[in-house]
């Protein structure tokens, strides 16, 4: 019995959530480059899924990999190849705007410029809102967080700490 | 020498001044002077580790290709020596913890200690001032792996930049007592500044076929960017004077022996063991 197509396989991926932020799937995220499918002669089907990095150093991409074997190997793919894509380079523009939602529900102030605009100069930083009380009067404590692709930030309204995916 | 193994040299260049540098800031982790910085300082330490996988694994891969009378010439160190006579493939682990000094092309400026937080600040923000520059320029290479790992990076270092200039300004123009002590470390860690700008055999071989980038030409964008902030920070910039080189041809200071002990440790005593 062999139901794999393309899409097929998207809708499966759409189970694998980035471990750090399990909210996010990686179709959220947009690391998902490319999904091919090609049948052997004994009629297996090889699946080869090209991911794209966050960060250089993101410890997640080997979990999240290794979670893509597991979600297609549950569905009967037993061959699996997952590729590294580094070029073009991942940006939060790929993320989608039901990702920016879900990270917003989560506690997550979701990137709010456009990555590929210009950048910030010198002790310059961008008004994030606090995505508990909505308040704009907070401060960064950090442009580095508890993973790469997250800030620190502090509301002074309703003094919850907070963090922020950063426009990368 | 074919072309391979000048690419392989070049591109050990590159990975190592990210694994030695990103190791550095690593000693910071549990260390900061606040959690923050600690956490700040261990996100750079991961990019430049993360940096330096993806360039490995390129160098191990030409490497694994190469005809086996060139594989013989590439490293003294005797163990990969070993491995390259029983004809088994190397990877990113073997170029990081199986080489020995002499092995290793980072520039002397990143294996310097870190002494305070000034030095440290004072080593990063040279290094990230040349390495924004000369990332962006790589982005050219006729390498398409180089041109991909480039223009990959470049995202993350403009954060270091970003840190490493921040911290030079609240220091410079902070306190007395903090001026003096960027000063202090900016006029020492300056005669390591020079290698950056200077081409080795490897950045000729490498510039020659369009795989690489003239380092002389990032020297005045250096020079802009470094004075820039230095005069944000009301500090002097040191007169060019005598400047330390080496590294990238395998000659070091004797820090980059203990910075390996360290990092090498597990792997020389208990080969091929993971956890």
């Amino acid at each position: 019995m062999n139901t794999a197509n393309v899409n097929k396989v998207y809708e499966w991926l759409a189970d694998v959530t980035d471990p750090e932020v399990p909210v996010l799937t990686i179709l959220d995220l947009g690391i998902v480059r490319n999904v091919q499918l090609q049948q052997t002669d004994d009629n297996e089907t090889i699946a080869t899924i090209t991911i794209t990095p966050t960060y250089s150093g993101c410890p997640a991409m080997d979990v999240i990999g290794m979670n893509i074997r597991m979600a297609l190997l549950s569905r009967g793919i037993k061959k699996v190849n997952i590729e590294m894509q580094l070029s073009p380079a991942w940006t939060t523009d790929w993320m989608s705007e039901s990702g920016k939602a879900k990270l917003k529900e989560y506690g997550i102030a979701p990137p709010i410029r456009k990555a590929s605009g210009a950048g910030l100069g010198l002790f310059e930083n961008d008004t994030i809102a606090c995505p508990r009380c909505g308040s704009e009067d907070t401060q960064l404590v950090s442009q580095f967080g508890p993973t790469s692709c997250k800030a620190l930030y502090k509301c002074n309204s309703c003094h919850e700490p907070f963090e922020h995916f950063k426009c990368h | 020498m074919s072309q391979t193994t000048d690419l392989i040299k070049y591109t050990l260049q590159i990975a190592d001044n990210a694994l030695v540098l990103g190791h550095r800031l690593s000693e910071w982790c549990g260390h900061g002077p606040i959690l923050e910085q600690d956490i700040a300082i261990t996100n750079i330490a991961l990019d430049h580790l993360g940096q330096a996988r993806s360039l490995y694994q390129y160098a191990a891969e030409l490497f694994n290709n190469l005809p086996l009378v060139e594989k013989n010439d590439l490293f003294a160190s005797a163990v990969l020596q070993q491995k390259i006579n029983a004809e088994e493939p190397l990877d990113e682990d073997d170029l990081a913890y199986l080489r020995d000094g002499w092995d290793f092309r980072n520039v002397q400026l990143v294996e310097q200690p870190n002494k305070d937080w000034a030095y440290t600040v004072a080593r990063s923000f040279f290094y990230d001032s040349f390495n924004f520059h000369f990332y962006t320029a790589l982005q050219n290479s006729a390498d398409k792996t180089l041109a991909a790992i480039a223009e990959k990076s470049l995202k993350e270092v403009a954060y270091h930049l970003r840190w490493s200039s921040e911290w030079v300004v609240r220091l410079g123009d902070g306190t007395a007592e903090s001026h003096e002590r960027m000063q202090t470390a900016i006029n020492d860690y300056w005669m390591y500044t020079g290698e950056l700008v200077t081409m080795s055999e490897a950045d000729t071989a490498a510039l020659n076929t369009g795989n690489g980038v003239a380092a002389t030409a990032l020297k005045q964008k250096w020079d802009e960017q470094v004075n820039a902030v230095l005069q944000e920070a009301t500090l002097a910039r040191p007169e060019d004077g005598w400047m330390q080189q080496g590294g990238k041809d395998g000659r070091h200071t004797e820090h980059l022996g203990y910075i390996l002990a360290e990092l090498q440790f597990m792997q020389r005593a208990y080969p091929n063991m993971e956890w």
